[in-house]
Parts: C-alpha cells; sequence; structure tokens
C-alpha cells in the first residue's frame, strides 16, 4: 500500500502517465464540449419563458460548475500537502488556482450577460453571483498569498492552511447571503430553475459539463507537467527530456 | 522588563497551561499600553470612517437611520483589519514569537491567548465607542443596544479569524494588503448577520435566533480558527 | 435546428448579442489558457535547456573536475 503511495506521489510517475492521458482527455474533452454547445446553440429548443437568451446556461453552468469543483478539488488537494507532504497535491493547487479564477470569472461574467435581457440588469445581489463573487475572491487570495511567499515548501502549506479556511467557510458563505438575500429582496426569479427540463435542452447541458470537466482535466495535467519540469529541473529524468525536446 | 518576565514563565515546564495563556495576555496589555498609540490608532480610525458617510453621502436623518448600523459595522470591520498586522508583528520582530513556538504548551492555546488580548485591545473599545457614534448616526435605543451586542459576539470572531491571516502573512512584504486580500472574504458572514440582527430588531422581529447563530459562528471561530492560526504560525516561522 | 435562416441564427429575435458574446468571451478565455499554459511550458524548457547547455560548456572545459559534479543529482 504505502509503495503504491510512493508511486502515486512521484512526479516522475505522474508525468509519464499524465503524457499518455492527455490525448485523451484533450481529444474527448473538446469533442463533448463541441457537441454540446452546438447542440447547445443551434439544434435545443427555444425556451418559453427568457427566449433564446437562454442558450448561455449551456456555457454559464458548466463554468460555475466546475468553478466549485476546482475549489473542492484544491482543499482536498491541500489536507494531502498538509498531512502526507505529497509533492503532487501542492503542484496540483499551484497549476489549478489561476484556471478555478478564469472559470469563476467566466460564470459570473457570463451571469452577468445573461441578467441583462432576463432581469432587465447587467448585476443583480443574487445569492448566486454573490457567493461566486466572494469564490473568485478566495482565489485570489489562494493566488496572491502563494505568489508573495518565495519558498516554496512553506508557499505550498500556507496556501493550503488558507484554502482549508475558505472551504470551512464556503457553506457559511453560502448560507448566510442566502440568507441576506430573502432579507432584502423578497421576490428574486431564478435563472435556471425550472420544474422539468426537456431532454433536448439537458442532454446538450450534461455534454458542455462534462467537455469542459474532461478539458479541465487535461489542462490541469498539462500545467502540473511544466511545474514539474521546473522543480525537478535537477533530476536525472527531467535533464534527458529536456535533452531530447531539444533535438 | 515586561518581556522577561513571561517569557521566563513560558520557559518553564512545571507551569500550567493557564498560567501560561495569562502571561500572554497580561503582556501583550501591558506592552500595548505603553505604546498607547497602537491602541489609539484603530479606535480613531473607526471615528473618522464613520464621520466620512455623513460628509460623503447625505447628512439627512432617514439616510443614516437606513445606513447606520451597517456603516458602524463595516467601519468596525476595517479598523479591526487594520489592528491585525500589529498582533504578531512586535514579538515577530523581536524573537519573542519563536520562544512562543518552542514553549511546552500546545500552541494553539496560545494563539487563542493572543487574539483574545487583541480583542480586549481592539474590539470592546469599539463596542464601548459604538453606541456614541449611534446616537450620533440618529439610530433608535433599542437599535443601538442590538447593535451592541452583536458587535460584542462579532468582533472576537473578526479577531479570532483574524489572527489566521495574520499569520500566514508574518514576514511578508506588503503584508498589510494582502492580509485584508485574504481576510475579506472570510468576514462576510459575520458582517452579514451582524447588521442583519440590527435591520431585524428594527423592524420590532425578535433576534435571539439571529443572536443565536452568531453565538454558534463565535463558538465555531473559537475551536476551529486557534487551530488554523497555529498551523499558519508554525509554517511562518519556518519559513522565515 | 432550432432557427429557419442564418440571420435569425445570428439575430436571436434580439438576444443575439447577448448569447454570442458570452460564447466569444468563453471560448477565448479558454483559449487564452491553453496558450497561456503552452508560452509557460516553452518558456520553462528554454530555461532548462539554457542551464543545461551552459552545464555542458562548462563540463567540455574543465573535463575531470566538473565530470565528477555533473554526476550529483540531488533531489
Amino acid at each position: 500500500m504505502w509503495t503504491l503511495f510512493h508511486k502515486f506521489g512521484s512526479p516522475k510517475w505522474f508525468f509519464g502517465i499524465a503524457g499518455r492521458l492527455m490525448p485523451w482527455l484533450l481529444a474527448l474533452g473538446l469533442g463533448l464540449l463541441v457537441a454540446g454547445l452546438v447542440w447547445g446553440l443551434a439544434f435545443a429548443p427555444k425556451d418559453y419563458l427568457q427566449g433564446n437568451s437562454y442558450r448561455i446556461i449551456f456555457i454559464h453552468v458548466p463554468s460555475a460548475f466546475l468553478a466549485q469543483s476546482v475549489y473542492l478539488m484544491m482543499a482536498v488537494a491541500a489536507v494531502v500537502t498538509l498531512v502526507w507532504r505529497m509533492k503532487l497535491a501542492d503542484l496540483f493547487v499551484q497549476a489549478v488556482a489561476p484556471v478555478g479564477a478564469v472559470l469563476t470569472f467566466l460564470a459570473l461574467f457570463t451571469g452577468a450577460v445573461w441578467g441583462k435581457p432576463t432581469w432587465g440588469t447587467w448585476w443583480i445581489w443574487d445569492a448566486r453571483l454573490t457567493s461566486m463573487l466572494i469564490l473568485l475572491f478566495l482565489y485570489f487570495g489562494a493566488i496572491v498569498l502563494g505568489s508573495a511567499i518565495s519558498d516554496e515548501k512553506a508557499s505550498a502549506r500556507a496556501v493550503a492552511v488558507l484554502i482549508l479556511v475558505g472551504v470551512v467557510n464556503i457553506p457559511i458563505i453560502k448560507y448566510s447571503v442566502e440568507w441576506w438575500n430573502t432579507l432584502h429582496q423578497p421576490a428574486t426569479f431564478k435563472l435556471t430553475e425550472k420544474p422539468s427540463m426537456p431532454p433536448e435542452m439537458w442532454v446538450p447541458l450534461l455534454l458542455s459539463v462534462l467537455g469542459l470537466y474532461l478539458w479541465f482535466g487535461w489542462l490541469a495535467c498539462y500545467r502540473m507537467q511544466t511545474e514539474i519540469l521546473r522543480r525537478e529541473r535537477r533530476t536525472r529524468w527531467v535533464r534527458e527530456l529536456v535533452r531530447a525536446e531539444g533535438h | 522588563m515586561t518581556s522577561n518576565a513571561p517569557r521566563a514563565v513560558l520557559a518553564d515546564h512545571n507551569v500550567s497551561v493557564g498560567r501560561a495563556m495569562w502571561a500572554v495576555v497580561r503582556r501583550d496589555l501591558r506592552s500595548s499600553f505603553r505604546q498607547r498609540q497602537d491602541l489609539l490608532n484603530p479606535l480613531l480610525f473607526f471615528f473618522m470612517v464613520v464621520t466620512l458617510f455623513p460628509l460623503g453621502v447625505s447628512p439627512e436623518v432617514s439616510f443614516l437611520q437606513q445606513a447606520g448600523t451597517g456603516i458602524l459595522w463595516v467601519a468596525a470591520l476595517l479598523s479591526t483589519l487594520l489592528s491585525l498586522d500589529h498582533l504578531y508583528r512586535h514579538d515577530f520582530d523581536d524573537g519573542t514569537l519563536e520562544q512562543m513556538v518552542l514553549q511546552p504548551h500546545p500552541l494553539f492555546l496560545l494563539v487563542l491567548a493572543k487574539s483574545l488580548a487583541h480583542w480586549l485591545l481592539t474590539g470592546l473599545p469599539l463596542v464601548i465607542l459604538a453606541p456614541v457614534l449611534g446616537i450620533m448616526l440618529h439610530l433608535e435605543g433599542n437599535s443601538i443596544a442590538v447593535l451592541c451586542l452583536t458587535l460584542l459576539i462579532g468582533t472576537p470572531v473578526l479577531s479570532l479569524i483574524g489572527a489566521i491571516g495574520a499569520a500566514l502573512t508574518l514576514g511578508l512584504r506588503a503584508g498589510g494588503v494582502l492580509l485584508s486580500l485574504l481576510i475579506i472574504p472570510l468576514y462576510i458572514p459575520v458582517l452579514i448577520f451582524g447588521t442583519g440582527t440590527v435591520a431585524a430588531a428594527t423592524e420590532g422581529a425578535a433576534v435571539e435566533g439571529y443572536l443565536a447563530l452568531m453565538a454558534a459562528f463565535l463558538v465555531l471561530a473559537l475551536t476551529l480558527a486557534p487551530f488554523a492560526g497555529a498551523a499558519a504560525l508554525r509554517i511562518s516561522l519556518s519559513n522565515s | 435546428m432550432a432557427f429557419d435562416s442564418l440571420s435569425a441564427f445570428l439575430t436571436m429575435e434580439g438576444h443575439g448579442s447577448y448569447v454570442w458574446v458570452c460564447y466569444c468571451v468563453f471560448v477565448l478565455l479558454l483559449t487564452a489558457l491553453a496558450l497561456w499554459s503552452r508560452s509557460r511550458r516553452h518558456a520553462v524548457l528554454r530555461e532548462q535547456r539554457r542551464l543545461l547547455e551552459l552545464e555542458e560548456s562548462g563540463t567540455r572545459e574543465q573535463a575531470p573536475a566538473a565530470a565528477t559534479f555533473s554526476r550529483i543529482h540531488p533531489s
């Protein structure tokens, strides 16, 4: 069991496995994403309440989903960093944090643009938009703290503590923002909720969610590989790899 | 002299945990009373920020009554943030902090003691000052009472969470701004419930439930924050 | 196809600009992320190669001493 654990923790092993997985992740991810988006844009039926503006759902929901689960994944990696000090976990956090921030921004941006035809204004202090905004702040905090501490190990562990504190706070933030929202705006109508979505709508949605997740898997692998190349510069296998790439 | 006596207490293995914590609190209180500026600055800041709102927005009674609790809470939050940078700074600079980490008692208890001292020095004075400002902002008597109660429960949470941020940014350049970036998102629930409770009280609703929820925040912060703060402190000290 | 013509597809009954702006920003940002990661990879590789060449040219000039050094791989 421990040898397996060490194997999973070894950057060299990960580099090889990631290299083999990445073409599949990229091809499948892009394929599903394009299929879902084209289906959603051109073939899914019009929504009878919101008209065509609802088509933003096919990018809004995947971005929002992924943005939140990336933070959760980072929290799991943070536990691994703090408890077992596994190199890969902190590589993951460092490689993925900017991607999570961009996805959160995308969810906010598409939410705002969707709000214009639906609510008549760009921004509304809706519970979900507000908690996404706070999630963006949490991402910024993790990125800024990581780059402020120069020592790699200390930086990884400090960021891990911050992420864990953030992840404990996320449910509290969500709950309090929802409570605050009902206090201030008794009747907001929601972006996505519909009693039942017909399959012509939810199947493309599912496809684009899956596609974006796989694409994220590819990008995470790629960025982690880059970090490994940078950090493991002195090991023999990285040297040989660099030499081989050069010729 | 002040720093020598508690240091001796801390280094002694036979000293009980309670005495060690008390020594930390007493030492922090004493050293801030010697440097009164650190003690007064957050209060002055609190006062001035609150003054800006009638000048900047509107001195009308109706506006101030509506926005008053929000203004006071935000100002209290900001002045707590301002004072957090000093929480570990002096001890870090003169090496006392390293000694504290080395002593035999659990580190989280000392973090708790530091947070308590911080609250006594900034949070409690803010609570005491708040009614005066509440009257200047034309808040009603009942609202002021509830506001002070929410501040009394909420400011310790601010100190406890802030201690984590202060430990994480210890010894970094531009630590102050970074500290605000890290901590403000975590302060949002306290702010929402602090002002929300007062708003409910102004409308005549029962506030016991909300106050109980804020108390739950406090208990949660008391039990979890010192551990995170201690972990952060260890990381920052091993780095420097 | 949910639309009758290409122009209907582009305008989407007045909501076209909102939908298309969202999709464009989405594609643009994802592409930017990929390109940024790629340029970072290239920068790292270039730097490593430069360091490697520096070391190797060092070994050629003072062969015996540096040869023993280059065998040390602390990791």
